[in-house]
């Protein structure tokens, strides 16, 4: 059984979402996502200023076994990314939840309410 | 549509193996860390179901005359009981119906082993052949019912003494068995073990034919003896570093065999004539296959990327992320022209990243070739 926060939300194509108190929201794979993937060897992180709708493909993940698109939750612009898991890919095997991707500003933040809370994101991957 | 499975799917299961869709089979692709596996062999002993590949024996009189006009290679090569032979079955156009090893049991008896997912249409070819040359001869695939055989993969520097601890009587048959031989062994624990000094990871070690009956308990001894189970995951990044090709990506029936790297294994040269011969002939090698290293940050070699040399364009038909060089790596079909120590550059994404030409195979006996 996957680790699946209480306090994040999820969308089905495996992301985790976090919504800071400065009102940006942090993005990362979820632990079922890095275990899926297997040994994680590469991420391509977006840049700072980029602009994405939800849905965009924002990074990229690649493990041993295949390159993966990581999609960007909400609508809004990339405010900071993560060089430390750029440096270091296997981080996200180690603790998919400590190693973000990157944030983001969001358009509109009532976009958070469309995602998955955590109960509804553990039902879309125990089947 | 139900998965296939081999006699291993349980023993797999109380691994905790990750199980996968592998063309139509259930199959482990790894039991947790495939580059733990993939360490494994390269430095000490792992093992392979192989089991959804498929044995086909083929008996009667002159066997080996049948094969001289099915396959490419030339199996009068093979002229000591227990040698064996790799090569391509070509159709007409010379297009490859399946790669497969061939073992030379005695004149009347040859035992082929051919890729999981083309068995079908590689005994259904050879039953054709069969017919149409009138070589009465008996085609038995091994894989499925009352008579199937399954097979299983230990690999490594250890793997010999590991297979002689758990199979005492393959020590004597075996000892002195050069590579690319084959000995049948009675009497074993396991019933009659065929023991053949082939793989497919560029390290040493045996591939072991047993009655699938007894494949678990094979398989649950030689764990216990300390040989780990080793996933399809690792058995790819393991046979692309060791530059094997792997049949439906880097060659199949649209591919002609001179420009996917098997042109060591094409008899182009003695009077025999074999299916596809002709049309290999007439069309001649038109690209090369080559051995890529990205050289620069920004993803992974991947099969279908585009290759950009100087004389033209080529393909990625492997890649991969190397376990053992750390390193991005892939096998290539580049135009002819193309010089090991080029620099080309791969279609990433949105980037071209450079990478270097280099000779395969990228790793050998847990030694890094090409770097």
């Amino acid at each position: 059984m996957s680790n699946i926060p209480a306090e994040l939300k999820y969308t089905e194509s495996h992301e985790w979402v976090r919504l800071e108190s400065d009102g940006t929201v942090t993005v990362g794979i979820t632990e079922f996502a890095q275990d899926a993937l297997g040994d994680i060897v590469f991420v391509e992180l977006p840049k700072v200023g980029t602009t994405f709708t939800a849905g965009d493909d924002a990074a990229v993940v690649e493990s041993v076994k295949a390159a993966s698109d990581i999609y960007s939750p909400l609508s809004g612009e990339i405010t900071e990314v993560n060089e430390a898991v750029a440096g270091a890919p296997e981080s996200i095997n180690a603790n998919a939840y400590d190693a973000w991707l990157f944030k983001l500003k969001p358009a509109d933040v009532s976009q958070l309410d469309g995602l998955l809370d955590a109960a509804a994101y553990g039902k879309s991957t125990a089947a | 549509m139900t998965l296939k499975s081999t006699p291993l799917n349980n023993a797999h299961r109380a691994l905790g193996a990750r199980m996968v869709d592998f063309g139509g089979w259930d199959m482990p692709v790894n039991y947790g860390s495939q580059i733990e596996e993939h360490h494994a062999v390269r430095t000490d002993v792992g093992m392979f179901d192989v089991a959804h590949m498929c044995v086909v024996d083929i008996k009667g009189s002159d066997v080996r005359g049948f094969l001289r006009r099915l396959l490419a290679n030339n199996v009068d090569k093979l002229k000591v009981s227990g040698k064996a032979l790799y090569s391509c079955m070509l159709n007409p156009e010379g297009g490859v119906i399946d790669d497969l090893i061939v073992y030379f049991i005695n004149e009347d008896w040859f035992r082929l082993v051919v890729n999981a997912g083309t068995a079908e249409k590689d005994v259904a070819w050879m039953n054709a052949q069969n017919e149409a040359w009138g070589t009465k001869l008996t085609i038995t695939q091994r894989r499925d019912g009352d008579n199937a055989m399954a097979l299983i993969a230990v690999q490594g520097p250890n793997a010999r003494a590991k297979v002689w601890e758990v199979i005492a009587q393959a020590k004597e048959a075996t000892a002195e068995m050069k590579p690319f031989n084959v000995a049948l062994v009675p009497g074993t624990a396991f019933g009659e073990a065929m023991i053949a000094r082939t793989g497919y990871t560029g390290e040493d070690g045996f591939e072991i034919g047993v009655a699938a009956t007894q494949a678990e308990a094979l398989w649950n001894a030689l764990a216990a003896a300390g040989v780990k189970p080793a996933g399809l995951g690792a058995r790819d990044t393991l046979r692309l570093e060791a530059g094997m090709n792997l049949y439906g990506q880097d060659m199949d029936e649209s591919v002609n065999p001179l420009d996917a790297g098997l042109a060591w294994t094409i008899d182009l040269i003695s009077e025999r004539d074999f299916i596809g011969k002709a049309a290999l002939q007439a069309k001649g090698q038109n690209a090369q296959f080559v051995g890529l290293i990205l050289r620069e940050k920004g993803g992974v070699l991947r099969a279908h990327q585009k290759v950009i040399a100087a004389s033209g364009e080529g393909e990625i038909t492997s890649g991969t992320f190397s376990p053992t060089m750390q390193q991005a790596i892939a096998l290539a079909r580049v135009p002819t022209g193309v010089q090991v120590g080029d620099t080309v550059h791969v279609e990433i994404r949105d980037k071209k990243l450079a990478a270097t030409v280099v000779k395969l195979p990228f790793v050998r006996n847990g030694k890094i070739l090409a770097a």
